[in-house]
C-alpha cells in the first residue's frame, strides 16, 4: 500500500449525453409544457390558474433547491477536506452549474405569480394595508415593510444571484484544476467555500420564509427556515445518489465503488432522520402549546383534504428510509438504495406540496394532470440541463488532491 | 479504513520524532504512574476548596429550604435551572466527539475523546445536583421515576417535558458511561500489565480481563460502532428535550419552534469550549503536545465558530420572527431582552457567543494557544448568559405587568454555582491521576499513517508530489511542538 497509480481507471472518461437519456428528458419537458398549457387553458375547474401557479412554484422551488443543494454539498466537501466524495464531485458540480437557470425560472414564476395575484395573495392583495379598504388586514399591514412585492423580489434576486455566482466560481476552480493541476485552485476553492457556506447559512432561512412561509403570511415559525434547509439537503443528496447509481449502471465511473455508494446511503439515511427531527420538533411544539395563531397551520393540514397526505409524508420520508436503509447491506445494494432515493424524491415533492397547497388552493386541493405533468416536466428539465453540463467535462476531477485517497476508500 | 493511503495534505495527528508505541504509553501514563507534581496539587487544592463551598451551600439549602435562593413568585426558576442547562450543554461535546466524529471518520477525535467523555460524565453529574437541590425534599428524588403508587410516590405526569428530561438525561448518562468505559478497557489493561502489587489487582479487576486477543479487539470495534450509533441520536435528544422544558410553554421568549436544534448547536458550542479550556491546560501540564496538536486545537476552534454561527442564526431568526409574528407579547419579550433592565445580560450573550468567536476566522488567532484559551472562557461565560437571558428575562416580565419583578441572586446561589465548578474540576483532576487522559490504544492506531514521522518518511522516500509536500511542510509552521530545524533536514 501507499504506492500510487496502480489503478486502471480512465479519469478522462466523459459522459455522452445522447440516445434514450436525451430523448426521454426532452419528452418529459414536452409533457410539462403540455401540462402547463392544460392547467392554464383547458382545465375546467374554477381555481385552475392558482393551481397551475402553485404547481409551478412547487417545482420551480424544488428544482432550485436541488441545484443549490449541489452547490452546498460541493462547498461542504471542500471545507471538511472530504476524500470519500472526491471521485463523484463532478455530479454536484453539474447540479451547481444549473443553479443560475433554475434561479431565473423560480424568479419568473414568483414575479408572475405576484403580479397576477395567483400567488402570495395572503399578503399581496390590493389595499390590504389601507385602513378602511375592504381587504384591510391589520396583521399583514404591520409586516408590509418586509412583505411587499418590490422588496420581496429584490431579496429573491439578491440571494439567488449570490448563490449562483458562488456555484459557478466553485465549479470553475475545479474545471481549471483539471487543466493545470497543482494546489492553487484547491486553496482558492477552500476559501470561497467557507465564505459561501456562511452566506448560505445566514440567508437560506429568509429565502424559505419569503418563498414558502409567506404563502400563509399570518402564520410564523422560527423553525421553518431550517425545516426547508433539511428538505433541501436530503432531496439534493437523493438526486446526487440517483445520478451516481444511474451513471454506474450505464458503465461510467469505475472508480466509484460500493464503499462510496455506501457513504451516500448513510448520508441519505442520516439526513432523512434529521429532516424528521426538524419536522417533528416544529409539529410537537405547536401542537403542545396549542396557540390558535400557530395551530392554524396544522389545522388546515388536518382537514380531510390533506390528512391522508399529511401522514403519508412521514411514512415516505421517515419510516421508509429508516426501515429499509437500516442495515449495512441495504445501503450497499445499489438497487435498494436507488429505489429508496427515488421514493424520497417523490416524498419530498409531497412535503413541498403540503407546504404550498394549503396556502394557495386551500381546500380545492387536487392531484391530477397538472400536478403529475408539471412534476414530470421539471424532472425532464433538470435531467436535460444537468446532463448537458455533466457531458461537458470529464467525469473525474483528475487533479483533485484527495482523489488518490478516495480510490483507497473502504468501509 | 483508508488511513494507510491518507493524503499528505492532512495535517499530522501525532507530532514529534522517534515516537514509538511504547513512548506513547510512557507519555500518556506519566500522571497515572507517578506522584503528582506541584501544578496538579495547586489545581486540586483550589478545586477542592471550591467543592467544599458547594457542600456547605447545598447542605445549607437542604437544611433551611429553597427560600435561601433568590427566587420569587415571578422568577420561580433562575440560577438553578441556568446552572443545570449550562452543565448539561457542556456535557454534549464528549458524546459528539466520541460518537458523531467516529461516524464521520474524523480521526483527530482519537486523542481528545477520552478526556471529553470524562468531562461529559462529570458535567452531567453537576447538572443533576441542581435538579436534586431544587426538589426541596431530595430524599424523595426517586419520585421522578414512574414507580407504582404503592411505593409511596405519585404516578408521574408523562405529558410533562420534565419527565422526558429524566429519561433523556439518565439514558444519556448511562450510554456515555458505557461508551467511556468500553473505550477505557484496553488502556486499563495496559496500566495493569505495567503495575504491580495492589495496584495491579485493582486495575486487573477494572480491566474485565482484557487480553488484547483478536477476538477482544473485534468485539471492541463492533461495540464501539454500535454505541456510536446509539449515542448519536442521544446527542440530539438530550438538549432537544431540555429546550422543550421551555418551548412547550406559552411563555413569550420560550415558546418558539427553533429551540430544539438551536439548543443542540449551543450545547455543542459550549461543550467544545469547555474541552478546549481543559485540554489546553492538560496538554501543557502533562506535556502531551505531541498528541493534542495544533491541528486538534484548530479543529475544535473551527467547530466553535461553526456552532457559534448557527446559534447566531438562531438568535437573529428569533428576533426577526418576534417582529414578523406581530404578536405584541413576543415583540415585547425581545425588546425587553435587548433594552430592558437585563440588557447587559443580552449583550454579554451576543458578544461572547456570536461576535467574539468570529475572531477564529483569522488563522493567527485560532492557532494561538492563548487566544484559544481566552476565547474558550469567553464562550463558557456567554453560554451561561444565554441560559440566564432565556430563563430570567422571559420570566421577570410576562403577560401581567403587576407581577413584574427582578431577580437578585443570594450568596447561596453564587456559592452553589461556583461550588459546582469546583466539584467538576475536582472530579476531572482525580480522573487524570487514575485513568489515562488520552485513549492510548486509539492514538496508536494513527502512528503508522497520520503521524508527522510517517508523513516525513513518505516525503523522504520521494513518493509525494513536490507541491503537496511543500503544502504539508507549510501547514506545520504553526505547530508549537514541531521545531522547524527538525524537518529542515528533510
Amino acid at each position: 500500500m501507499g504506492t500510487n497509480n496502480q489503478h486502471t481507471h480512465n479519469f478522462t472518461q466523459q459522459f455522452e449525453f445522447s440516445g434514450k437519456a436525451k430523448t426521454w428528458s426532452l419528452i418529459a419537458i414536452l409533457i410539462g409544457v403540455a401540462a402547463i398549457a392544460y392547467g392554464f387553458l383547458l382545465d375546467p375547474a374554477e381555481y385552475h390558474s392558482e393551481r397551475t401557479f402553485a404547481n409551478l412554484l412547487l417545482m420551480g422551488y424544488y428544482f432550485t433547491c436541488v441545484c443549490a443543494a449541489g452547490a452546498f454539498f460541493l462547498a461542504l466537501q471542500l471545507v471538511t477536506q472530504s476524500a470519500w466524495s472526491a471521485g463523484l464531485i463532478r455530479i454536484p458540480q453539474a447540479f451547481a452549474k444549473v443553479l443560475p437557470i433554475a434561479s431565473v425560472i423560480l424568479l419568473v414564476i414568483c414575479a408572475a405569480g405576484l403580479f397576477s395575484h395567483n400567488l402570495y395573495h395572503h399578503w399581496n392583495l390590493e389595499g390590504i394595508t389601507e385602513v378602511g379598504n375592504e381587504h384591510y388586514d391589520a396583521a399583514i399591514a404591520k409586516k408590509a415593510g418586509f412583505l411587499n412585492a418590490p422588496f420581496f423580489l429584490i431579496r429573491l434576486v439578491f440571494f439567488l444571484t449570490i448563490y449562483s455566482i458562488f456555484a459557478l466560481v466553485l465549479t470553475r476552480f475545479s474545471d481549471r484544476e483539471d487543466l493545470v493541476g497543482g494546489l492553487a485552485n484547491y486553496k482558492k476553492s477552500f476559501k470561497i467555500s467557507a465564505i459561501f457556506l456562511v452566506i448560505f447559512g445566514f440567508t437560506t432561512p429568509i429565502w424559505a420564509f419569503d418563498t414558502i412561509m409567506s404563502l400563509e403570511a399570518h402564520w410564523f415559525s422560527t423553525m421553518f427556515g431550517w425545516y426547508n434547509f433539511a428538505a433541501m439537503f436530503i432531496s439534493g443528496l437523493c438526486a446526487i445518489t440517483v445520478t451516481v447509481i444511474l451513471l454506474k449502471k450505464a458503465g461510467y465511473m469505475s472508480w466509484v465503488n460500493h464503499n462510496h455508494i455506501h457513504d451516500l446511503g448513510k448520508f441519505v439515511f442520516a439526513f432523512s432522520i434529521f429532516w424528521t427531527y426538524i419536522w417533528f420538533s416544529q409539529f410537537l411544539l405547536i401542537w403542545y402549546a396549542n396557540m390558535p395563531e400557530e395551530t392554524v397551520y396544522f389545522f388546515k393540514r388536518w382537514e380531510p383534504e390533506y390528512k391522508l397526505w399529511f401522514w403519508l409524508n412521514i411514512v415516505i420520508n421517515f419510516l421508509a428510509p429508516v426501515l429499509i436503509l437500516m442495515t449495512r447491506d441495504a445501503k450497499r445494494r445499489t438497487n435498494t438504495l436507488l429505489a429508496v432515493c427515488i421514493l424520497l424524491l417523490c416524498g419530498h415533492w409531497l412535503d413541498y406540496y403540503l407546504m404550498i397547497m394549503p396556502g394557495t388552493v386551500e381546500s380545492n386541493r387536487q392531484f391530477g394532470i397538472t400536478e403529475l405533468g408539471i412534476f414530470i416536466g421539471f424532472v425532464g428539465l433538470f435531467s436535460f440541463l444537468m446532463m448537458t453540463q455533466l457531458a461537458k467535462k470529464p467525469l473525474a476531477a483528475k487533479n483533485h488532491p484527495f482523489l488518490e485517497e478516495s480510490l483507497h476508500h473502504s468501509i | 479504513m483508508s488511513a494507510h493511503n491518507e493524503s499528505i495534505l492532512r495535517e499530522p495527528l501525532i507530532t514529534g520524532t522517534n515516537i514509538t508505541y511504547s513512548k506513547i504509553t510512557d507519555d500518556v501514563l506519566v500522571p497515572v504512574e507517578n506522584k503528582p507534581n506541584m501544578a496538579w496539587w495547586i489545581g486540586f487544592g483550589i478545586a477542592l476548596t471550591l467543592a467544599l463551598t458547594w457542600v456547605v451551600a447545598i447542605s445549607y439549602t437542604f437544611w433551611v429550604g429553597l427560600g435561601v435562593w433568590g427566587l420569587n413568585k415571578t422568577v420561580g426558576w433562575a440560577w438553578d435551572i441556568t446552572g443545570f442547562v449550562w452543565w448539561v450543554g457542556i456535557g454534549h461535546a464528549g458524546t459528539l466527539i466520541s460518537a458523531v466524529l467516529l461516524l464521520f471518520r474524523q480521526n483527530w477525535r482519537n486523542s481528545i475523546n477520552r478526556s471529553a467523555e470524562a468531562m461529559t460524565i462529570f458535567a452531567v453529574i453537576c447538572a443533576a445536583t441542581y435538579i436534586i437541590a431544587h426538589m426541596g425534599r431530595p430524599w424523595l428524588a426517586y419520585w421522578v421515576f414512574p414507580l407504582p403508587n404503592q411505593f409511596g410516590s405519585l404516578w408521574v405526569n408523562f405529558n410533562s417535558p420534565l419527565i422526558w428530561d429524566v429519561f433523556a438525561i439518565s439514558t444519556y448518562f448511562s450510554v456515555s458511561l458505557v461508551f467511556w468505559y468500553t473505550g477505557l478497557l484496553p488502556d486499563i489493561a495496559t496500566i495493569r500489565d505495567r503495575a504491580s502489587g495492589f495496584r495491579r489487582r485493582v486495575y486487573s479487576i477494572l480491566s474485565f480481563g482484557w487480553a488484547g486477543s483478536v477476538k477482544n479487539w473485534q468485539r471492541f470495534e463492533s461495540v464501539s460502532l454500535i454505541l456510536a450509533g446509539i449515542s448519536t441520536p442521544l446527542v440530539l435528544s438530550v438538549h432537544t428535550i431540555v429546550s422543550m422544558d421551555f418551548a412547550t410553554s406559552l411563555e413569550p421568549g420560550w415558546h418558539t419552534t427553533i429551540f430544539p436544534p438551536y439548543f443542540v448547536a449551543g450545547a455543542i458550542f459550549s461543550g467544545f469550549a469547555m474541552v478546549q479550556t481543559l485540554l489546553l491546560i492538560a496538554r501543557k501540564v502533562m506535556k502531551w503536545e505531541n498528541y493534542i496538536t495544533m491541528f486538534h486545537i484548530e479543529s475544535m476552534n473551527i467547530v466553535i465558530i461553526v456552532t457559534g454561527s448557527i446559534v447566531g442564526v438562531a438568535y437573529l431568526t428569533e428576533l426577526f420572527v418576534a417582529w414578523y409574528s406581530g404578536v405584541e407579547y413576543e415583540q415585547y419579550a425581545f425588546l425587553n431582552r435587548i433594552s430592558g433592565p437585563y440588557w447587559w445580560a443580552y449583550w454579554s450573550m451576543m458578544t461572547c457567543n456570536v461576535i467574539s468567536p468570529q475572531l477564529f476566522w483569522f488563522k493567527k488567532i485560532r492557532t494561538s494557544i492563548w487566544a484559544s484559551w481566552v476565547l474558550s472562557i469567553v464562550v463558557n461565560i456567554g453560554m451561561w448568559f444565554e441560559r440566564f437571558v432565556i430563563i430570567v428575562t422571559s420570566l421577570h416580565r410576562d403577560y401581567l405587568p403587576s407581577s413584574w419583578a427582578m431577580f437578585y441572586p443570594t450568596p447561596i446561589d453564587v456559592l452553589l454555582f461556583v461550588g459546582s465548578i469546583g466539584v467538576f474540576f475536582t472530579l476531572f483532576l482525580l480522573f487524570l491521576r487514575v485513568l489515562p487522559g488520552i485513549a492510548m490504544a486509539e492514538v496508536k492506531l494513527l502512528l503508522k499513517s497520520s503521524s508527522d514521522q510517517a508523513k516525513q518518511k513518505l516525503i523522504r522516500e520521494g513518493k509525494i508530489d513536490a507541491e503537496q509536500a511543500e503544502y504539508y511542510q507549510q501547514s506545520l509552521e504553526k505547530f508549537d511542538s514541531v521545531s522547524k530545524s527538525d524537518y529542515a533536514k528533510t
